[in-house]
């Protein structure tokens, strides 16, 4: 019910604002059409600018997951996640959630194959992908577009709230589902 | 940034080494490059729509109008930035298109909000604390309805795909929460102006 509600809301959003706001525009006397071309005319440089700190992280990113890496990780971490409540064939959701949002969206993919989507393990990597983020692309793409290549407080901020939708997610799937 | 970049990489090399895993660690790093560009010219359309339209937004006033009305939470998260600042409208349209989901638009009113709060910046290459702070809160998830995990556990057959929405929400309100605190909290570890005082270099 509510679910529906906030699905339809997500499906009108966009088409009530493409006519909403140069209708609202129009009215108050703006001149919709030269301001769009105005304003797009950035979209090609915003897009532009993103690509060093872009091809950088995604460079270190790529290399780290094709060097077997966060294999060997998985396994020196995995009993002590296992402990913590995390499932061996969710923790590479762990692992790859902050570095590659498509990366993670193949693991709740097999995760959901494999042991089916209501299963426990399938219910906690759904969650801990819909609670966090790809930190490293936000900020790459965030940070680039304005040339800052020191982020200060914002990645260790970013990381330990994967890290905390990580934790909220163990423990709200299992009050809720057992 | 410097430190954790040349981390992952030095990291992958001795890791590739010693898997025997060289070419593909290759393959990878030329493969990731373009990818990077195909990725961000992919972006040139709807980056280019969605700042049409804002620009539209901002011209009729509805940008500042939406930055007022959101000021009293804004002017506690963002207490640097002046309170007539056009960095709020930005900040609050991104949010918005966030928790709707939208993530093709929250990405240029988010770099739009980057590109207002850098005015405000008087070390360039160095984030301030509310760009940080904004940067923070993006790396945190904050939508409502987790549209493509439910779409996947849909087409997995799940019982009630959605049945999720509940946990989800509560563990994104954790993580944002913890987002925003991090990044006030953390701030002092990472001095401004760049200098070579311990701590400084993991950012």
């Amino acid at each position: 019910m509510i679910t529906a509600a906030l699905e339809t809301v997500s499906r009108w959003a966009v088409p009530l604002l493409l006519a909403g706001i140069p209708l609202y525009a129009i009215a108050r006397g703006v001149k919709v059409y030269p301001a769009f071309l105005e304003g797009a005319k950035e979209g090609f440089q915003v897009a532009v600018r993103i690509i060093p700190a872009l091809v950088a992280v995604l460079v270190a990113l790529g290399m780290l997951r094709a060097s077997g890496a966060l294999d060997g990780i998985a396994r020196l971490v995995g009993p002590a996640a296992e402990a913590l409540g995390i499932p061996a064939s969710a923790l590479p959701m762990v692992l790859v959630r902050p570095l590659s949002g498509g990366a993670a969206l193949g693991v709740v993919g097999d995760v959901l194959r494999a042991e089916g989507p209501d299963s426990h393990a399938g219910r906690l990597v759904s969650v801990m992908a819909g609670s966090t983020e790809t930190t490293f692309y936000v900020l790459a793409v965030y940070m680039g577009s304005v040339g800052i290549s020191r982020y200060r407080q914002a990645l260790p901020a970013g990381l330990l709230a994967d890290a905390a939708g990580f934790a909220a997610s163990v423990l709200v799937v299992r009050a809720l589902f057992g | 940034m410097s430190l954790v970049w040349v981390l992952l990489v030095a990291v992958s090399v001795a890791f590739a080494a010693a898997t025997g895993r060289m070419d593909a660690l290759t393959a990878a790093a030329v493969e990731s490059a373009g990818r990077g560009v195909t990725l961000a010219l992919g972006l040139v359309g709807v980056m280019s729509l969605w700042l049409g339209l804002m620009r539209i937004a901002e011209e009729a006033g509805l940008v500042a109008m939406v930055g007022r009305a959101a000021r009293p939470v804004l002017a506690r998260l963002f207490r640097d930035v002046p309170a007539d600042h056009p960095a709020h409208g930005a900040i609050v349209m991104n949010v918005a298109a966030n928790v709707l989901g939208l993530g093709n638009a929250a990405t240029p009113f988010g770099l739009k909000a980057m590109a207002a709060l850098e005015e405000l910046n008087p070390h360039k290459g160095t984030a301030t604390d509310a760009q940080a702070l904004f940067c923070a809160l993006n790396s945190a998830s904050v939508q409502i309805v987790p549209a493509t995990v439910i779409a996947l556990r849909a087409s997995a057959g799940a019982r009630q795909p959605a049945d999720i929405l509940g946990a989800t929400l509560v563990a994104s309100a954790c993580a944002t929460a913890v987002a925003l605190l991090a990044a006030r909290l953390l701030r002092r570890l990472y001095p401004v102006p760049p200098s070579p005082a311990p701590g400084t270099e993991a950012g």
